[in-house]
């Protein structure tokens, strides 16, 4: 059964989980991010070159 | 494996496998979340069990992802793959970002535990190590201008962090650490009762297939990016 209640160890357990999601979070957006704008620079380039 | 160290190889063969590995590592984390939290608290530490789920497989990972930064570097410095040196080079953030969380779990689940955040013991001495490996892998790129000069030097750093990985994994056989031994993988089995056992190993599996999303997804955008680059470079020529 779900128990989110984690007293008297709540202050310990969520900033846990929570600076988790922050990081892996933060590394996927940049993982991301950089791979659609270097895609995006390429298809731009390549454009122009067909041009 | 050699065929995949051709770059245009490598993108045909990745494009269809990193999108499965984004789904995969999603659908795994919530599993493992949802069951991080319906396990019940173990008889002693309570709910702080439920940090277990987040702190050992981040710092599995980050031993997982040195290695992969430190096999790739092996490769880029034998046989000068400069795939092999995007994959190491795309290996460091993310590795650096789990050992970190390593550390920072680990300290929070120590607090309540031990009764302190830190203790210079040679199990978390020598992940710290492993972080600052990172930092010193990542800070020697980004400080030479001529990439394949950097590309070197960070290579040698990333082999001789090799070094290190044994010493993180058997620092709790070596040496008295507050840090408990293993209790996953260790003679004789598990020692982690099954309900706990089944949020882990989802967790570690999650983590696995978010490291080798993010890995691939970073190695195919440096890919691209050298693409660009040559674009850039032809240009200049031209003009």
């Amino acid at each position: 059964m779900l128990d989110l209640d984690m007293s008297p160890y709540g202050a310990f357990v969520w900033p846990a989980w929570a600076v988790t999601a922050i990081v892996l979070g933060a590394v996927v957006a940049r993982a991301v991010a950089s791979a659609r704008r270097w895609k995006a620079e390429l298809k731009r380039l390549e454009d122009e070159d067909a041009a | 494996m050699f065929g995949l160290a051709n770059p245009d190889r490598f993108m045909r063969f990745t494009a269809p496998v990193t999108p499965v590995l984004w789904v995969l590592a999603a659908l795994l984390l919530a599993i493992g979340a949802w069951l991080s939290f319906t396990a019940p608290g173990d008889y002693q530490q309570g709910d702080t069990v439920r940090i277990m789920f987040v702190h050992v497989p981040a710092a599995s990972l980050g031993l997982g992802a040195y290695a992969a930064l430190g096999v790739s570097s092996f490769f880029a410095l034998v046989f000068r793959h400069s795939l092999a040196d995007a994959a190491a080079r795309a290996a460091a953030l993310p590795g650096a970002a789990f050992t970190a969380l390593a550390l920072i779990t680990g300290g929070l689940w120590g607090q309540p535990m031990w009764g302190t955040w830190w203790v210079w013991d040679a199990r978390l001495t020598s992940v710290l190590v492993l972080f600052l490996f990172y930092l010193g892998y990542m800070a020697l790129r980004s400080s030479i201008d001529d990439e394949q000069k950097a590309a070197r030097a960070a290579a040698v750093l990333g082999l001789v962090g090799l070094i290190n990985l044994p010493i993180v994994k058997f620092s709790v056989d070596w040496w008295n650490t507050l840090h408990q031994p293993a209790s996953l993988l260790r003679a004789g089995g598990t020692s982690l009762d099954p309900v706990f056992l089944a949020p882990l190993l989802t967790m570690m599996a999650a983590y696995g297939a978010l490291f080798g999303a993010i890995w691939l997804t970073t190695i195919r955008a440096e890919v691209v990016r050298r693409r660009v680059q040559g674009i850039r470079a032809r240009r200049a020529l031209e003009a």
